[in-house]
């Protein structure tokens, strides 16, 4: 299963390489989301920087949108999608392959974000009560958790639009409401830590883990069924 | 279930409970409107709870049935579309009354808490409720075959269900660490005659829902029925119009030697 993960993934993340979508498109994307939320939000009045993490938070789901259509849009063409069914990979290797090349997309752009609200919107960390460390550690767990859980989400429902006619409107209305509590989770754990109170954003990652492996475990069992049809 | 002898999709039971459930709701029409006094602390706007309880309860109750039947379809040894259908049947009516609810707990939001929407636990989880459900249905109105359908739409409407429970825990969590509820309502005291006219709505809509519910997947039979037939009825008309066109074929060589 393992094996068969890797070499998907491997093959996702070859492909995003050579094609450059991820890095041409969806990235500038990203900016642009960050930007707009300037324009929407008066930058004069402190609005972005107090809400730095929810923003952060939606232009990643944005991206998860992208990077999703994108991962299943690469097994439509040609019939890939038939010719990975007759692989003999494992369902579930090939599940969490396309779970790990979406991930590692996300958390790029999640470095690219961060760098982005970091200089657009002159986000400090308030490192008084803390330790740097510790409020750092609370960053990097929780970004990682919370894109395992909007990966596993997101290739879940990717499979499971892929192949009908109008996948591209029905994705974000299937997957949104869905990853809601990983927009208020993650949104909460950053704003505690940027806040320099880093001990309170645990309990949120603690929640983002539960749905991470819930959705890595419904997909895991679904995805087989799911790519034999169809 | 011949064609000709189809005059509804009713039967004699079903027939006994609308006649129920319609008696049960003329009761909470007639108590809510009328009889019901005002409340001391909410006035007229109490009315709105006769529509607002039993809609909530629909609501939670159509989901469950909705993950139940879609377990049922998944597990093979219980595997029918007509669980498939009465899944669809039971979203499509709690969606209605989710939308119901939603509406008539925000009237009476504004009358008696003086704002239509409040971040809640329970509303949002609700709110998100109802726009989890409207994908499922999106999902089920894609044409695609019955039992590719049913497969997708049932996997979608228990991962939904799956991800309520982790909803409601997030909003919770949110609302309750960052800022105390906004808005609280005096426990008053209930009436006896109220919470005897609550508990009718409660009956009577819920027999409205098994009689909506009973038609409903019938209706999708129906439906799933006539496009099979439709179906066959086509390959009939190709294969006849195939024959016609082999006979031509056969005849013309004779004609042109």
């Amino acid at each position: 299963m393992f094996r068969d993960a890797l070499l998907v993934a491997g093959k996702d993340l070859r492909i995003e390489l050579r094609s450059r979508v991820t890095t041409n498109q969806v990235a500038p994307f990203a900016v642009l989301v960050l930007v707009l939320f300037a324009f929407a939000l008066d930058p004069d009045r402190g609005v972005l920087g107090r809400a730095t993490a929810g923003l952060f938070w939606v232009a990643v789901l944005l991206c998860t949108l992208l990077a999703v259509q994108r991962t299943f849009a690469l097994e439509t063409a040609d019939g890939t999608r038939d010719a990975l069914r007759l692989s003999g990979l494992d369902p579930a290797g090939v599940f969490l392959g396309k779970l790990g090349a979406v991930v590692a997309q996300l958390l790029a752009l999640e470095v690219v974000l961060g760098v982005g609200v970091a200089v657009l919107y002159d986000t400090s960390v308030d490192t008084d009560g803390a330790s740097p460390v510790a409020v750092v550690a609370a960053l990097v767990v929780t970004a990682l958790v919370a894109t395992l859980g909007l990966g596993a989400a997101g290739t879940l429902y990717g499979v499971l639009a892929a192949g009908l006619r109008v996948r591209e409107t029905l994705l974000p209305l299937l997957l949104l409401p869905v990853t809601a509590p990983v927009l208020i989770g993650a949104t909460r754990a950053f704003e505690s830590a940027l806040d320099g109170v880093p001990s309170e954003s645990w309990p949120w990652t603690g929640l983002l883990a539960v749905f991470a492996l819930v959705y890595t475990a419904v997909g895991l069992a679904a995805f087989g069924p799911l790519l034999e049809e169809s | 279930m011949s064609a000709s002898g189809l005059r509804g999709t009713g039967t004699g039971a079903s027939r006994v409970l609308g006649g129920l459930a319609a008696a049960g709701l003329l009761w909470v029409v007639v108590f809510g409107l009328v009889l019901s006094p005002p409340d001391a602390v909410q006035g007229e706007y109490v009315r709105y709870l006769y529509l607002h309880v039993p809609a909530a309860w629909l609501a939670y109750l159509s989901f469950g049935i909705t993950a139940l039947a879609s377990g049922l379809y998944l597990w093979r040894r219980t595997r029918s579309l007509g669980w498939d259908r009465l899944a669809g049947a039971s979203a499509e009516i709690g969606v209605f009354f989710t939308g119901l609810c939603l509406l008539t707990g925000s009237l009476w939001g504004k009358k008696t808490w003086g704002t239509y929407w409040a971040w809640d636990a329970r509303l949002t989880t609700t709110a998100l409720l109802f726009l989890l459900f409207l994908g499922y249905l999106a999902l089920r109105r894609i044409p695609a075959l019955p039992e590719v359908r049913a497969k997708r739409a049932a996997i979608a409407g228990l991962v939904a269900f799956i991800d309520v429970p982790i909803v409601h825990k997030s909003v919770e969590w949110w609302r309750t660490l960052h800022q105390p509820a906004t808005v609280k309502v005096e426990d008053a005291e209930i009436d006896g005659l109220m919470l005897f006219s609550l508990f009718v709505g409660v009956v009577a809509f819920t027999l409205l829902f098994a009689w909506l519910l009973l038609h409903r997947t019938r209706v999708a039979w129906l439906e799933d029925e006539v496009e099979a037939r439709g179906l066959d009825l086509a390959i009939a008309e190709r294969l006849a119009e195939g024959r016609a066109v082999d006979a031509a074929a056969t005849e013309g060589p004779e004609v042109r030697a």
